[in-house]
């Protein structure tokens, strides 16, 4: 069976190929990209048997509209509700469907959040540049000759992971999907520099409400509201910017950094929003109002382990859905039912591990 | 003011933290930056992720999900604390810049003469006496901050910042001399060009520069520039790496 690809008929606002970032280049000054919400990203890929740190289509808004002009595989749109459709059919989000050769995958206009990720059996197959398929626009690198799909692009999928094909119909459970509560406040680690902040600065950042400016983009989100003072100078000698940042600079109004943020600056930084919130964050559109609080660096860890063993147990459903007995409202061609494999959820020390196996056989 | 001890950690976030050995641009410090980078790449506990050598503090990131963030802490804390006080490296790897001045590649470099009343020929012969020390690299993929330039050199940015500067434009802003690693819009004086790329993402390495080399600029003609031109566009080209051992520390703490 040939792995999927597709052709770019429109290529929506912004839609670039993403996967876990470029790690290990940033004392080199090259930023880390990646996808913005890394959570939705990653349980996208394991709904469709993918790692979880295969790339994908990071999809801003207005969708693209894609026809597969080859192969056959699953999909599935998780983040932001951008109205995923299959040959005009709606599909919702967080669900397992299978595309071949001559269907049209695109988005009918944006219900909520920001960015949606389309991920796919196989991962987008771009070229790795030190290390990782993502794009970071403003060096050019990664991607699709390092920018975002235009039309007539030519985007090639990778070849599936074993039993990619007994995925469809998988969806994951509610509970399971990230919070995105629009309302909720960012929680912010202090530091690095919050020493360099006056008490009524530092009240206003906790206190006073935040609108997102229209300068938001991959790169950092600013915020509109009440100035935060600082004691001194807003300068400090350049040091790195972690992911999340909150830079103030001498006009007081503060700048989360986000994926694509540069590797270092001189602008104080009053806390690090927690990973957990920067996805949530980076699901909001500018005009939205933010609110700060703070959390320790030890319950924001636990928050990002919440997470992590979200990801583990949507593993297990996969393992439990595969190797069960399929209820799927399509019809299941006989070739494609008869077992080539499998997989289970082995349990040793009361650590569970997921196992799946593929039996190396005919191949047509 | 209370007073700070060094070196510090500092919390920056739930997947870093950064240990910070003072608040002044000085190379005995950033020595000690790249001690501990060093030693931390080569510790290599679970979870780490990355590091990032600045002027005087190194950021380490790590996945929280695989890294004891408490031992972290710790072991991060002693390491820093036994480096003792920084001496340096013994040898120095200093890597030329071949650069052609003024022209169209160095449209601003009879400003710098006429701001430093030196000549053309003699901004040129200063730019390329003294090596640079490079700090840290930022900003943009393979940017070096580079400290060393000759302090009669110093002239002020440009008023308004050109929309596009060529990659590998080389300039000068204030008491800094460095070069454009990939076009981007900028305010520096540009004296001149290298043809080398500093940031070329499909070689291997994409960025010859690290934190605690050398750089050397050395005057090229217009034909030697062209030939280079072509070897690095067919990625055929090498920099030239010297290893020399320094008799003391140039410029030991400078404060840019």
């Amino acid at each position: 069976m040939a792995a999927l690809a597709f052709s770019v008929q429109m290529p929506g606002m912004l839609t670039t190929v993403q996967d876990s970032g470029r790690w290990s280049y940033q004392g080199k000054g090259m930023p880390v990209a990646g996808a913005m919400d890394m959570q939705s990203f990653a349980l996208g890929n394991i709904l469709v048997g993918n790692d979880e740190n295969a790339a994908a289509l990071e999809v801003t808004l207005l969708g693209p509209t894609l026809s597969v002009t080859e192969g056959e595989g699953v999909a599935a749109v998780t983040g932001a509700e951008l109205g995923f459709t299959v040959n005009g059919e709606p599909i919702a989000n967080w669900t397992v469907v299978t595309i071949r050769e001559g269907d049209i995958l695109s988005f009918d206009g944006p219900r909520s959040g920001c960015r949606a990720y389309l991920c796919v059996s196989g991962g987008i197959d771009v070229p790795m540049v030190m290390e990782s398929r993502s794009t970071y626009t403003r060096a050019k690198v990664g991607g699709l000759e390092g920018r975002a799909l235009k039309k007539g692009d030519a985007v090639r999928c990778g070849e599936p992971a074993p039993l990619w094909n007994r995925c469809e119909g998988l969806v994951c459970p509610e509970a399971l999907r990230p919070l995105r509560d629009p309302a909720a406040p960012l929680r912010v680690i202090p530091g690095p520099q919050d020493d360099l902040f006056t008490e009524k600065g530092l009240a206003s950042f906790y206190g006073a409400e935040y609108v997102i400016s229209n300068s938001a983009d991959r790169m950092g989100y600013r915020m509109d509201g009440e100035p935060i003072e600082h004691t001194g100078a807003a300068d400090i000698i350049s040091d790195a910017i972690p992911l999340g940042a909150v830079q103030v600079p001498g006009h007081g109004q503060p700048i989360v950094m986000l994926a694509d943020r540069q590797t270092t600056g001189g602008y104080t930084k009053i806390g690090v929003v927690c990973s957990v919130d920067v996805a949530a964050l980076s699901q909001r559109l500018p005009g939205a109002k933010v609110r700060f609080s703070k959390i320790a660096v030890k319950d924001a860890v636990g928050l990002v382990r919440a997470e992590a063993r979200t990801r583990d147990e949507l593993r297990k459903l996969r393992a439990a859905w595969r190797s069960s007995a399929r209820v799927s409202s399509a019809p299941v061609p006989e070739a494609v039912a008869a077992p080539t494999g499998g997989e289970a959820v082995l349990r040793v020390d009361g650590k569970e591990h997921v196992i799946s196996w593929e039996e190396i056989g005919e191949v047509e | 003011m209370n007073e700070k001890k060094y070196p510090r950690l500092l919390t920056a976030g739930d997947g870093c933290v950064v240990v910070e050995f003072g608040d002044v641009i000085d190379m005995e410090i950033n020595s000690r930056v790249a001690s501990l980078a060093a030693a931390v790449r080569k510790a290599e506990f679970p979870g780490f992720l990355d590091t990032v050598p600045t002027y005087r503090s190194l950021a380490v990131y790590f996945n929280p999900v695989t890294t004891d963030v408490d031992a972290l802490y710790s072991k991060l804390g002693k390491m820093a604390s036994a480096l003792g006080t920084g001496k340096g490296s013994e040898s120095r790897r200093v890597i030329v810049v071949p650069s052609l001045y003024g022209g169209e590649h160095g449209p601003d470099l009879a400003d710098v003469a006429e701001h430093t009343g030196l000549t053309p020929e003699e901004v040129v012969k200063r730019h390329t006496a003294n090596d640079c020390y490079c700090y840290m690299l930022g900003f943009t993929p393979g940017f070096a901050y580079l400290g060393g330039m000759d302090p009669s050199l110093e002239t002020p940015r440009l008023k308004n910042p050109r929309e596009l500067i060529p990659a590998g434009s080389v300039g000068i802003a204030g008491k800094q001399t460095g070069i454009y690693s990939i076009s981007s819009p900028g305010g520096w004086r540009l004296i001149g060009r290298t043809p080398m790329r500093m940031f070329d993402p499909d070689r291997n390495p994409a960025i010859f520069l690290e934190a605690g080399m050398w750089v050397r600029f050395r005057a090229v003609g217009k034909a030697e520039f062209d030939e280079i031109e072509a070897a690095t566009a067919a990625r055929t080209y090498r920099p030239e790496i010297l290893e020399e051992v320094s008799p003391r520390l140039v410029g030991a703490g400078e404060v840019l």
